[in-house]
């Protein structure tokens, strides 16, 4: 199951790679996105995948799946959530502002 | 704190009151209240030398920065001493002498005297420093003020040029310097020039001995002048007359000099300095004495003819050292000859050269021109001057009554005695250096007499002057004819020197001789060889000067491709546009670019450390088992994920990463993660939201949607990430080292009283986490609000209309 899992996260950090090294905007939103994806289901496959019950007491079970990357995850999902709104916004004001989304078009000025 | 120590410091302590001064009391020349402080320095000074004559030597030491072995610590022998005086002693008369050069109401004469102030104190602090940190610090400041002193008048292009050019090369060597005094701290464990000494003979073994001995003698070098350091020194006669007298003849320059005089204890008696010193002294020798002969501006004559003197001494101390090798003995007092030329010529060029300078600022200040084709016939109109500049010149060339002639005729005995040499390889090469030598005295008198021949001989040409000649005031007068009074006194009884000034001196330059020379200086010395040579020397020189038009033009033939000048100036260009070139290739001002590096960078370390550590390890005892529904998530996350590449619409792209994010949540629920799948769950929604809001906003710039086509370098630094990441996540899983803390959570009901151990430990054991990435959201949807609703350019744009 680990092994299975560290290769899905390759295959979604390869893709998100390839979408953040693409000429539009939107697609790079998109591949930080899918990373962020890739680096979630890392955390947890580095956690150590045990077949326990769910970190609730009250299920009574002998093992018990560990709970520290399940915080860690969910913390890092709400950072992920908030950076990816904001850079959302951030694109999209920038269309507006600049009539592009071509990163080739958006290098700055030449004096720079 | 010791009045030594205040003395030093005196100048600069003196430059904060200079401005008030000029300021406040603009009726008097600011130089008259300057000139009292080097002409106390000197007098106090003076008070040394009895002390110093009877071979004792003093230690003044202020602790500045103790723990690292970094005091102020003065140290007075004969060497430092005699430095500080023609510091102290020049410096005066170059003030008096600035006084009238400069004129009050129309220079910046604050700026100058504090300027000069500084650099009397670093100069001082060079000389008299036995701490080479303090000595560098204070070797560092004469750059700085020579640089500033250069520049005086800012607003000439040739100005900067020239301070530039001098600014880049001494602090090139600069560093180089700091380089050596750091080895030589290693070495020695000591930043004491005395400890350093006495322990010489052990450090000759140290594999960094020859290190340390190169970079100080490029430092030497550099500020010294030397071939093919010389450059800077013709570019630098930009700088007032009074300037060039003081920092381009008699005292900065001859801070190289001090510095391979003061190591020569140390470096000296090694065939590497021997013939480093005395090679590339005898090379500056001759190459400024040749192309003296071929300058048209009286400064440019001057500056190339300090280079070729500052050769000779240089090269008199490389000779000398071979004194030290010998340490005792005939040989030793045979060699110990060329130290003795070499400190009394550097005495000697101090005055002749200074009262040069002084008298080519005269007549630059009285004509307004320094070209030797525009003067001449001077001699009647300007008599004092042209007695100071013949007095001056003769004894440049070597000839009686002139104190010149003496040291003249004891480079040659040095010259004819280093021949003579046996060790060093010196019986094959030897014969060379008196050669060179007496080529190179030829062309010094042949300058010597163009100086001033066609300065002051010749006819009056009144229209092609600026100014109508006539004599300076008496105040300009003064300084260079007391200079060329030591001249002809020095001549006449050369042996006064010899206790108070000679004897300390050759006593700090070899120690292991100290007490023991004995020399007589004599202007007449029998039928010796050095006599004949100089007596051939005058005849060829006055041959070659009466036939000077006939030869001249040879130098025209010289191509100027091939000068050091142009070699530093294509290289200062071609390294500005290397770097430019460099620079454009890689900052392409493209984020796509960027990105790639990053990644490259990323893949090249992490996997190249991974493979040199050999830390692939994938150990498959302890994995999970995978059942149907796990595999049936992978391969719609698989599918998913390969359209959000592949499609050629945005649209499509975005649902696909929806699925993902889905699908990843599905994932949480089958590893059991609830309140994760929850949350990924709500998330995901409102971010597909979020995105679709964003296209349905988009401008329809450009109605056809377009993928990017494919790009095979992205896919393959996009399949080395992934790649390595996958590898990365595979060697971690093998590498378990201790097993997991979460033990410590299955106790929340004891310790925080939750049941669910998740959100006990966001809101309980790690609180701080949750607070702090509250804030993150806080900011990010105040950064959302504003990006949305200030929109400050377009507002200005609109009151604008």
């Amino acid at each position: 199951m680990e092994i299975l899992m560290s290769v899905l996260a390759g295959i979604l950090f390869t893709a998100g790679t390839y979408l953040v090294l693409a000429k539009s905007l939107i697609r790079i939103v998109l591949g930080t996105a899918i990373i962020g994806h890739g680096a979630l289901l890392l955390l947890l496959t580095m956690g150590g995948i045990k077949t326990g019950a769910p970190p609730l007491l009250g299920l009574e079970s002998a093992s018990y799946t560990d709970p520290l990357p399940q915080a860690l995850i969910l913390t890092a999902i709400v950072i992920n959530f908030g950076t990816l709104g904001f850079f959302l916004v951030l694109s999209y004001r920038s269309y507006q502002e600049l009539g592009t989304d071509d990163m080739e078009e958006l290098r700055g000025t030449e004096d720079e | 704190m010791s009045w030594l120590h205040l003395f030093i410091l005196l100048p600069l302590l003196f430059a904060v009151i200079i401005p008030i001064l000029y300021k406040k009391i603009a009726k008097i020349h600011t130089g008259w209240f300057v000139l009292v402080v080097p002409l106390s320095i000197f007098v106090y000074l003076l008070m040394f030398l009895p002390m110093i004559a009877g071979g004792e030597t003093a230690m003044y030491a202020l602790p500045w920065i103790p723990a690292f072995n970094i005091d102020i610590s003065f140290y007075v022998d004969g060497l430092g001493l005699v430095f500080g005086l023609i510091i102290s002693g020049i410096g005066t008369l170059v003030v008096l002498y600035s006084i009238y050069y400069l004129d009050k109401a129309r220079e910046a004469l604050h700026n100058f005297y504090v300027y000069l102030m500084i650099f009397m104190t670093a100069m001082l602090g060079v000389v008299f420093s036995d701490n080479l940190i303090v000595l560098y610090l204070f070797w560092e400041l004469t750059s700085i003020s020579s640089f500033l002193l250069i520049a005086y008048w800012y607003a000439r292009r040739q100005s900067r040029y020239g301070a530039q050019k001098a600014m880049l090369i001494t602090i090139f060597g600069g560093f180089s310097l700091l380089a050596a005094i750091i080895m030589l701290g290693i070495m020695g464990d000591t930043f004491s020039i005395r400890e350093l000494i006495s322990q010489g003979g052990q450090l000759v073994q140290h594999p960094l001995f020859i290190p340390a001995m190169i970079l100080l003698l490029i430092g030497a070098f550099t500020k010294s002048a030397q071939f093919p350091f010389h450059i800077w020194l013709p570019d630098a006669m930009e700088a007032p007359t009074p300037i060039s007298a003081y920092l381009h003849s008699a005292t900065m320059v001859k801070a190289g000099i001090y510095l391979v005089a003061r190591f020569t204890p140390l470096f000296g008696g090694t065939m590497e300095w021997f013939w480093i010193v005395t090679g590339v002294g005898l090379l500056t020798l001759f190459w400024g004495a040749l192309l003296a002969v071929k300058q048209r501006d009286l400064k440019a004559l001057l500056a190339f003819s300090t280079i070729s003197q500052l050769g000779l001494i240089m090269s008199l101390l490389g000779m000398g050292s071979a004194a030290l090798y010998y340490g005792e003995g005939e040989l030793a007092d045979l060699h110990s000859m060329a130290v003795l030329a070499a400190v009394f010529h550097l005495l000697n060029h101090a005055t002749f050269k200074g009262s040069l300078f002084m008298v080519v600022g005269i007549v630059d200040h009285e004509t307004g021109t320094r070209d030797i084709r525009k003067l001449g016939g001077l001699m009647s109109i300007m008599p004092i001057s042209f007695t100071l500049a013949l007095i001056g010149s003769l004894s440049m060339a070597g000839l009686p009554p002139f104190n010149g002639f003496l040291s003249k005729e004891l480079f040659f005995t040095g010259t004819l005695n280093a021949a003579s040499l046996d060790i060093f390889r010196m019986e094959t090469y030897g014969f060379l250096i008196p050669v060179i030598a007496w080529v190179a005295s030829v062309f010094t008198f042949i300058y010597s007499l163009i100086l001033v021949f066609k300065t002051f001989f010749g006819n009056y040409q009144p229209e092609r002057l600026e100014k109508e000649a006539h004599e300076a005031p008496w105040g300009m007068l003064l300084p260079p004819a007391i200079l060329a009074l030591f001249v002809v006194v020095i001549f006449f009884v050369p042996n006064v020197l010899g206790e108070y000034v000679l004897e300390p001196m050759m006593a700090s330059i070899l120690p292991t001789l100290a007490g023991q020379f004995d020399f007589h200086i004599e202007a007449w010395h029998g039928f010796e060889p050095e006599l004949f040579m100089t007596i051939a020397l005058v005849a060829l020189g006055i041959i070659l000067y009466l036939t000077l038009k006939k030869w001249i033009g040879l130098y025209n033939h010289m191509p100027r491709v091939l000068t050091i000048t142009n070699a530093y100036n294509s290289g200062l260009k071609g390294m500005e546009s290397i770097s430019r070139k460099i620079t454009n290739a890689h900052m392409t001002g493209f984020s796509r670019d960027y990105l790639r590096y990053i990644f490259l960078i990323f893949v090249l370390v992490v996997g190249a450390s991974l493979f040199l550590l050999d830390g692939f390890s994938f150990d498959t005892g302890n994995v999970a088992h995978i059942n149907m529904f796990e595999i049936i998530l992978s391969l719609v996350l698989v599918g998913a994920t390969a359209m959000v590449v592949f499609t050629r619409s945005r649209l499509a792209a975005v649902i696909c990463v929806g699925v993902l994010g889905y699908i990843v949540a599905l994932f949480f629920v089958v590893l059991r993660a609830p309140d994760l799948a929850l949350t990924q769950l709500a998330i995901e929604t409102v971010t597909v939201a979020l995105f679709l809001v964003c296209f349905y906003h988009l401008p329809r710039l450009r109605q056809k949607e377009e993928g990017d086509g494919f790009n095979v370098i992205n896919m393959l630094i996009a399949g080395a990430v992934g790649t390595l990441v996958t590898l990365v996540a595979l060697s971690a899983n093998g590498h378990r080292l201790f097993p997991a803390i979460s033990e410590y959570y299955l106790d929340a009901y004891e310790l925080a009283g939750a049941a669910n151990m998740v959100n006990a430990i966001l809101a309980d054991f790690r609180a701080l986490d949750t607070l702090l990435e509250i804030f993150v959201l806080c900011i990010a949807g105040l950064g959302v609000f504003a990006l949305v609703k200030v929109r400050l350019a377009r507002r200005e744009k609109n009151e604008n209309q």
